[in-house]
């Protein structure tokens, strides 16, 4: 399951991380890495991007960037 | 001992600046999203001024991908501060130590400040310092920079540490095998880098960064030979050597805060930060509440009768005009005479009548009446004869002081002043007209811009800011740009100088040229006077015409940004949007009408700094030919002013102003653009007409047959061509190239240009104007900005 099939209020666990180059990097550099714990706080009016709760602070990332982080 | 540099460096949105700001006394922009601090500035310690403190842009980790982080980094690694002040937010800690790892393998002394330790306190929070601080080899402190809590202890600290040096064995952050590549490649490193910062340079090598490995210069055969080692770790981790280095931080750090940081028992009920966010981010309501409340930011500005509207009028006509009466002091006239029991109002009316009477009767005429002074529309006419006109020459003005505590205005003042001194008329009127009317006009819109710049620094510092990137990436993304570049732009609202640096935080570097090109098209707070004059002259009752001016912007950031992006150059998926939402909090009065202050006073200077010299120097040209010969009111035609404005008044023809005034006002408005105000109040001073509000009415009204569209193309040419000098300036050095600086000052000409002549040909086409050569080259500019939009996408070079 990747994090974009994620429900609101859904709280899940990183099992890896696709993809390469900066935005790999900038997702990992900001707390999103293996083994961590995130929960899907909601989605933007629109339809994108996602609010997810990190580490204890809230983060925005796309739907895009969701779909290369796969989660159980 | 010469100068100690400290460097204050941290995430986005930790306090770095509000630390500045209280260790160095100054007022450095501070706001409550990610992204405020994008250039370095220093100042020095209050009470020790060998210690230079600088401020950097905060940076989420020492990678070099975007411009900001690129600043900072380079920053830290090639100038080497004495001492680094590391401010961590306390109620974030997981996230903050993260940087924090990265710096102390740098090799600087390096102190911990553990701010906002107010919040966490508040929160029933407690963080173990001393077990902190020996997890990280070096001194922590808390702080409440907010508050100038235990701040200038932690300065202290970082001199007293990049006194001593660097010292002490920095923690071992990664697991047994990595360290041991690490250790190796040190090893192979001997000699070619600085001892400090070795390890910092082989955990570059080892995650393969390549702009760390081209500073450091490492040669090619070290980097082939290390190779082996990162494989073999890359193999035993099943992952790439970047994602190793990061993960394992985390972990490392995950063990430090479950030491350190005890959580009190959660309360369950929401916070207001998720209250207030459940509404503002809410499905429907999101986009209306944006709307709204540039509406309501607007109608506090400009509308009539709100209070802006009223004290930009008190402010232009009776405290930097004629005078006025202090409040609750006003009374019916009790001095015996003609106006006994009159109130000023109704004083001042009978006296116009009588003197428009004894005007008309001595002009032999048989009718009078008198100019209403707002409006400029005429009266009913009454009938007069001789025993009116007598009994109306024995009036005399009525003598304000009689109706309560008059306060006479500064214009006046200055008038008198120069009556009893006995200047000549020219003197007068340069003085006058010239100098002091530019900068009246300029000052008289105060009230106007403080209600805008008020309302900007609440939305800045309460949160909501990233909340509208947050928002409005999805309607962004449509036209290729992350909604990122929607914070420049609100930026932009107050200034576009801060809001074309602002794009540094944008990670793509043709995302970056886009936000810098359409950033400012947001009317900025200059932009909001000419704005504020024209609402208050042309469009009294159309409320909407203030806020429209926004939403234009708007649009054509949407729309010339989907036109941009099909060309080849721009073409291209949009900069990821991996965005920090930070807490709401309530702002505090203090800090708003500091930043409020702030601003006001820049515009203030800025009326005394450059509006005041043009003013001097535009009346000059105006008022002498071009040998130098004094020209009274009645020649002004043969003025050098005159002449300039009539070489390039073609220019304007398409659009309705196309006279020597309107040239003037709109060639001068680049130097700032509230001169556009203040050129055309001088340029205007011969019309008829007895304020500026009717001088500006019938200069328009004799430049076209259809004044009010070509106010309105005035008006939106002023608004929407290239921003003023110092913003072009801006764009060129931003842009990195003459080529894009070009580029981008003939795409902001082309948008002014095209709107004002649409607006001012189609509409005097519907109008009953009839079809000429304009309205068609108007419309077929019209469908090809249509076919730019909706062409087909070039793909990407």
């Amino acid at each position: 399951m990747t994090l974009r099939e994620v429900a609101v209020g859904g709280a899940v666990k990183i099992v890896r991380i696709n993809g390469a180059g900066p935005v790999k990097r900038r997702i990992m550099d900001m707390g999103l890495t293996k083994g961590t714990e995130i929960t899907v706080r909601k989605i933007a009016p629109l339809g994108d991007p996602i609010e997810l709760t990190v580490r204890g602070y809230e983060l925005s990332i796309r739907k895009d960037e969701a779909a290369a982080i796969e989660v159980e | 001992m010469a100068n100690i540099k400290i460097a204050l460096a941290g995430n986005p949105n930790c306090g770095k600046t509000t630390l500045f700001n209280d260790l160095t006394g100054s007022a450095q922009y501070v706001g409550n999203w990610p992204g405020v601090t994008v250039e370095k500035k220093d100042g020095r310690l209050k009470g020790d001024d060998d210690v230079i403190v600088q401020d950097l842009p905060g940076i989420y980790s020492l990678s070099p991908y975007s411009l900001e982080e690129v600043v900072a980094r380079n920053y830290l690694v090639n100038e080497k501060p004495d001492a680094i002040l590391n401010i961590i937010d306390g109620s974030n800690l997981e996230r903050n130590l993260y940087l924090t790892t990265q710096l102390l393998e740098l090799g600087l002394p390096m102190v911990v400040a553990v701010n906002m330790i107010d919040i966490v306190r508040k929160n029933g929070d407690k963080i173990d310092l001393e077990k902190l601080s020996f997890s990280l080899g070096c001194p922590v402190v808390e702080i409440s920079a907010l508050n100038g809590e235990g701040t200038s202890a932690a300065a202290a600290l970082a001199i007293e540490e990049s006194k001593k040096g660097m010292k002490g064995e920095r923690p071992h952050v990664f697991t047994g095998s990595v360290e041991h590549a690490l250790a190796h490649i040190e090893e192979s490193l001997h000699g070619k880098v600085e001892k400090a910062s070795s390890r910092w340079a082989a955990i570059k090598v080892f995650e393969r960064d390549q702009k760390a490995i081209e500073t450091l210069n490492v040669p090619a055969d070290i980097i082939a030979h290390v190779e082996d080692h990162i494989k073999d770790c890359e193999k035993e981790m099943e992952d790439d050597a970047e994602s190793i280095i990061t993960t394992q931080r985390y972990a490392y750090i995950q063990n430090i805060v479950a030491k350190t940081f005890k959580r009190s028992p959660r309360r369950t009920s929401t916070t207001l930060s998720d209250k207030i966010d459940k509404i503002v981010t809410n499905r429907i309501l999101a986009l209306p509440i944006f709307i709204l409340s540039l509406c309501a930011m607007w109608w506090l500005a400009v509308a009539e009768g709100g209070p802006g509207t009223v004290l930009t009028d008190w402010a232009n006509d009776e405290f930097l005009g004629d005078g006025w009466h202090l409040p609750f002091t006003t009374h019916a006239c009790k001095v015996d005479g003609k106006y006994k029991g009159m109130e000023f109002e109704d004083a001042k009316g009978e006296f116009a009548k009588a003197e428009a009477t004894v005007k008309a009767w001595e002009a032999g005429e048989k009718k009078a009446s008198v100019e209403d002074e707002e409006t400029g529309e005429m009266s009913e006419e009454w009938d007069i004869d001789e025993a009116k006109y007598k009994a109306a020459k024995e009036y005399e003005e009525p003598d304000p002081s009689a109706f309560g505590v008059w306060v006479p205005g500064i214009g006046a003042l200055i008038g008198g002043a120069m009556e009893k001194m006995g200047v000549s008329e020219t003197v007068a009127s340069l003085v006058k007209d010239g100098a002091w009317g530019g900068v009246a006009t300029v000052l008289g819109f105060v009230p106007v811009i403080c209600v805008v710049f008020l309302f900007l620094a609440f939305l800045e510092d309460c949160g909501y800011m990233a909340r509208v990137a947050f928002i409005m990436d999805r309607l962004f993304r449509k036209f290729g740009v992350s909604g990122k570049s929607f914070l420049p732009m609100i930026v932009g609202k107050g200034c576009g100088v801060p809001a074309v640096m602002a794009a540094r935080t944008i990670e793509s570097e043709r995302d970056r040229r886009m936000t810098i090109i359409l950033a400012t098209f947001i009317p900025c707070g200059a932009k909001t006077v000419i704005i504020a004059m024209f609402a208050a002259i042309f469009f009294r009752e159309m409320w909407y015409v203030a806020p429209l001016m926004d939403i234009i912007g708007i649009a054509i950031i949407v729309f010339g940004g989907i036109a941009l992006k099909k060309s080849r150059a721009f073409a291209g998926e949009a900069a990821p949007f991996v965005m920090e939402l930070p807490a709401y909090h309530m702002p505090t009065l203090g800090g708003i009408l500091r930043h409020t202050w702030n601003r006001v006073k820049g515009y203030m200077l800025k009326a005394g700094m450059i509006i005041f010299p043009a003013c001097v120097f535009l009346w000059f040209i105006m008022h002498f030919d071009w040998t130098f010969n004094l020209l009274s009111e009645e020649e002004i035609e043969r003025s050098m002013l005159h002449d300039m404005g009539t070489w390039i008044a073609w220019f304007f023809a398409p659009l309705g102003f196309g006279t020597w005034q309107g040239a003037a006002a709109s060639v001068s408005a680049e130097i700032a653009k509230e001169q556009a105000t203040a050129t055309l109040g001088l340029v205007a001073s011969g019309m008829d007409g007895a304020s500026t509000a009717a001088h500006v009415s019938s200069l328009f009204a004799s430049m076209s047959s259809f004044p009010k569209l070509a106010a309105m193309s005035f008006m939106l040419f002023n608004l929407f061509v290239p921003p003023c000098m110092v913003a072009i300036a801006v764009t060129f050095r931003e842009m990195g190239s003459k080529a894009w600086g070009w580029f981008a000052l003939a795409f902001q000409l082309f948008v002014g240009y095209a709107l004002a002549m649409s607006v001012y040909q189609i509409g005097v086409f519907v109008a009953g104007g009839g079809f000429g050569l304009w309205t068609a080259i108007a419309i077929l500019v019209d469908v090809w900005c249509l076919w730019m939009i909706f062409r087909p996408a070039k793909k990407a070079e």
